[in-house]
């Protein structure tokens, strides 16, 4: 069986301000935000009122729905405020760091002589478990299910992303460390997709079977590669960990420390020198945002891709998932007869006196402009072009419009996570918002089924 | 202050009111709006539904220029026939000639007026009442409808009929994206049945045939479907077929002109190339079959079907209306097949069944326009065998690993 994973279908968005390999210390962050939004359908049980001192690697609170599965601090500090939005959610949890980083310690763990149990027991008192999400539904793991794959895509296709093999560097043990773990917590094996690269930091990781991944984006989604290698029936559970987050949760079993750091590109075309920065989950963005320089005033900073990420403000924080920040032009001006007019700068795909099939190498600066307005589907065939998962698109799309639970399952949803639907959202004629539409089908599907 | 904030102003005044739709429809036209991504994909691609009709429309100018042109034609060479001169057409001795343009423009433009004018004041009704946007669908359908009738069509026919298509074949379904048949053909569709004798026939095709009847200017206008139908002999050569120097509908002369647009779209991916070539296959399959059989002698010159069953194939697909429904009608991608697969039977079956029904009904030889209404009403089933292929892959995948 060939280990190739080679995909035809897909499209490279090739933007400009894409970060430099170097590494520069971002200023410390005075304040650290954890949303519990960042943990789809994760309903907190706070564990301090305001005002408690915490260290980093504290428990903070605990998923209403499961009790073992806990949301540490990054840092340590003191809880200054709980903000609750609408219903009185909680919607931002601040710590305002001391500076000393004093961290909760574990006694370091053998993960080649440990048990499964151990290892679990270990991932969940520690906070790691957040870190392993699982499809179906693309929602923090169930604690009770052995999963029956695990999927590792150890490359971003996606537009700016940041280089694995520089952000990542350096950390080969604790990612071999969190393998060898989680590959005693499945039934199966644990698949890693890995781009073709001759410094790939995944080159001598062991214990997995290994496919080198090919092609447009979106061949560097974990959805694309468990779709390609083995795709997920009704009734199994696959878990997907980011490589970035493997790094911590290495970490912690060989250190006996949390260590939130990240190595994020900060990027995009309304970045003066867009290069990586080390930082930590849940960091003021305007520490590195600034340090590297804004373009103008009118700018969307997105913590996270600006495919699936999420808009922040100047005084928002990085996500909990996220491991790249972004900041491009806001457009939110009117264009002249942009309806018809040739367009050479803008990404396109069709030809429809639109210029992009004619530069393949070309970077483009484009901006949050939606370039029309919200339709009633029309044009058909054009998601097939850019969507490589052997499913209908259109189809599966149109089940979840109309909570059809029936055809939604028979259509793939259990394979399916928001972001696979990134590429069809961008290429939308009709400018419909693919991503939210799985997202409500998947919570759906996940109250009435799951 | 520029145009730009001025209409700003405008539309923030008009923001939530019930005339908003009205005016955003309008002011799109001049500019596209500011509105930006919110979370999910904060780029989006360049393409709007506006853009992708507005290529379909400019791949239907020519045509329409084309059918200004030859309405004049046909309207003074049948003259001239009828005083029996015979006229050899030639592209600049007399065919883009003023006299031609300024008698085509006034048959042909107020059809245009009236089916644009008719047709977006009903979508601007609905847009309101319900209040969402005006959609784009019938700019590209405004566009068809003068293109597929005949010229001499009495204006309020064509309006009413397109109150009928764009209200009970599109609104009633919940508007543009959602409708089952194609509003043009559904406006064509209620044309011929309602006033057959005004769509059909040998007197409709050139202007001025039909108030002529009877009188000592009488003219004829036969379209070559009618003749061939008929079991006449066929004045027309092969040029003339293909370059559009015939009568017929206004637009669906110039197979010519048709195949550059046809060529155009599918380069542009707005129209789908996997349903035009199929469509075409089709056709050219049954025509073959039917050529087959007048060649067996099974069917003889005294049938009434011999005329058009011994047509060859290849000049079944240049005359009548079949190029043009194949390449700007068949392609609409809401009422045709929505799956790649679907796509291939759909539209081999329309060229199937167009040549099928030109053949066997030769009191009204237009057989594409009636292929592609019930092709638009199976497309939704050729989609349904091709969607549950994929299930039954993904049940037997299931059933694999369970067992």
């Amino acid at each position: 069986m060939s280990k190739d994973i080679k995909i035809k279908k897909g499209l490279d968005i090739k933007l400009v301000g894409e970060a430099e390999k170097s590494i520069a210390e971002a200023p410390k962050s005075r304040t650290y935000v954890i949303k519990p939004s960042d943990f789809h359908l994760v309903t907190p049980k706070m564990l301090y009122k305001e005002g408690a001192s915490l260290k980093a690697g504290e428990p903070l609170f605990y998923a209403k729905k499961d009790e073992s599965i806990k949301f540490v601090s990054p840092v340590s500090g003191t809880l200054t405020e709980i903000k609750r939005g609408a219903k009185r959610v909680i919607t931002h949890l601040v710590i305002e760091a001391d500076g000393k980083d004093t961290t909760v310690e574990f006694p370091t763990l053998d993960v080649n002589a440990a048990n499964a149990e151990a290892i679990k027991a270990r991932m969940l008192e520690s906070g790691l478990w957040p870190f392993i999400k699982q499809r179906p539904y693309d929602i923090i793991a169930n604690t009770e299910t052995t999963p029956d794959a695990i999927f590792i895509s150890g490359h971003n296709s996606a537009p700016l992303a940041p280089d694995y093999n520089f952000s990542l560097k350096g950390k080969e043990a604790y990612i071999q460390a969190a393998i060898t773990a989680l590959s005693k917590l499945t039934s199966g094996k644990i698949y890693l997709g890995v781009g073709k690269a001759s410094d790939s930091v995944f080159a001598n990781i062991s214990e997995v079977e290994m496919h080198t991944v090919s092609g447009p984006h979106p061949c560097g989604n974990v959805g694309t590669q468990i779709n390609k290698i083995a795709p997920i029936n009704k009734g199994e559970t696959v878990w997907t960990v980011a490589p970035e987050n493997l790094a911590i949760i290495g970490e912690l079993f060989l250190t006996g420390k949390f260590n939130p750091e990240r190595v994020i590109s900060v990027s995009g075309s309304g970045i003066k020198a867009p290069k990586y920065y080390k930082t930590k989950i849940g960091a003021e963005v305007s520490t590195f945002a600034y340090s590297a320089g804004i373009e103008g005033d009118n700018v969307r900073m997105i913590s996270g891709n600006v495919l699936t990420g999420d808009q922040v403000n100047a005084d928002g924080h990085l996500g909990y998932y996220h491991n790249e920040f972004a900041a491009i032009p806001e457009g939110d001006d009117y264009e002249l007869f942009g309806w018809n007019k040739p367009v050479f700068n803008k990404i396109s795909s069709s030809r429809a006196l639109t210029f992009s099939w004619l530069f393949p190498n070309k970077k483009y600066d484009l901006d949050t402009n939606t370039n029309g307005e919200h339709r009633a589907f029309v044009v058909t065939g054009n998601y097939e072009e850019v969507f490589p998962l052997d499913i209908y698109p259109l189809q599966l799309l149109k089940a979840c419009m109309v909570q059809d639970l029936d055809a939604m399952e028979a259509l793939g949803m259990y394979e399916v996570a928001p972001e696979d639907f990134a590429l069809t959202e961008f290429i939308c004629v009709s400018k419909q918002p693919h991503q939210a539409i799985i997202r409500k089908g998947l919570d759906l599907m996940y109250a009435e089924i799951g | 202050m520029g145009l730009k904030e001025k209409l700003h102003g405008i539309k923030e005044d008009f923001k939530g009111k019930k005339m908003a739709p009205a005016f955003n429809a309008l002011h799109t036209f001049l500019y596209t709006p500011n509105e930006t991504t919110h979370n999910g994909a904060h780029i989006r691609a360049v393409d709007d539904l506006k853009r992708t009709m507005n290529t379909v429309i400019m791949a239907l100018i020519p045509v329409l220029i084309w059918g200004i042109f030859n309405a004049g034609y046909q309207h003074y060479a049948a003259v001239d026939a009828a005083n029996g001169i015979v006229r050899e057409a030639s592209l600049f001795g007399n065919f883009f000639t003023w006299d031609n343009f300024t008698m085509g423009a006034i048959t042909v433009l107020p059809l245009v007026i009236v089916s644009y004018g008719v047709g977006l004041l009903v979508e601007f009704i609905f847009a309101v009442i319900k209040g969402h946007e005006v959609e784009e669908g019938y700019l590209v359908t405004g566009m068809l409808v003068p293109l597929i009738v005949p010229v001499d069509i009495p204006l309020w026919m064509l309006a009413v009929a397109i109150v009928f298509g764009v209200v009970i074949g599109k609104e009633v379904f919940g508007g543009t994206g959602m409708n089952i048949l194609n509003p043009a053909l559904t406006i064509r569709a209620f044309l011929f049945f309602a006033y057959p004798t005004w769509m059909s026939g040998d007197k409709v095709w050139v202007h001025g045939a039909k108030e002529a009847v009877g009188t000592p200017d009488a003219i004829s206008g036969e379209t070559i479907l009618g003749s061939y139908a008929q079991n006449s002999s066929v004045v027309y050569d092969f040029a003339d077929k293909f370059f559009g120097f015939i009568p017929g509908s206004v637009g669906e002369t110039s197979t010519f002109l048709i195949l550059l647009g046809g060529l155009f779209l599918m380069f542009t991916k707005i129209a789908s190339w996997r349903i035009i070539l199929s469509a075409i296959v089709g056709a050219a399959v049954m025509g073959l079959i039917f050529n087959g059989v007048a060649d067996a002698g099974w069917i003889t010159e005294s049938s009434k079907f011999y005329g058009l069953m011994s047509t060859p194939y290849w000049e079944h697909l240049i005359i009548g209306g079949i190029a043009f429904g194949i390449v700007y009608m068949a392609t609409d991608p809401v009422s045709g097949s929505q799956t790649n697969t679907g796509k291939y039977w759909y539209g081999f079956l329309i060229g199937f069944f167009s040549i099928m029904i030109r053949v066997f009904n030769p009191a009204y030889p237009e057989g594409v326009f009636l292929a592609i209404l019930l092709m638009n009403v199976f497309a939704p089933t050729i989609d349904h065998y091709v969607v549950q292929a994929n299930v039954k892959k993904r049940m037997k995948r299931l059933k694999l690993k369970t067992a």
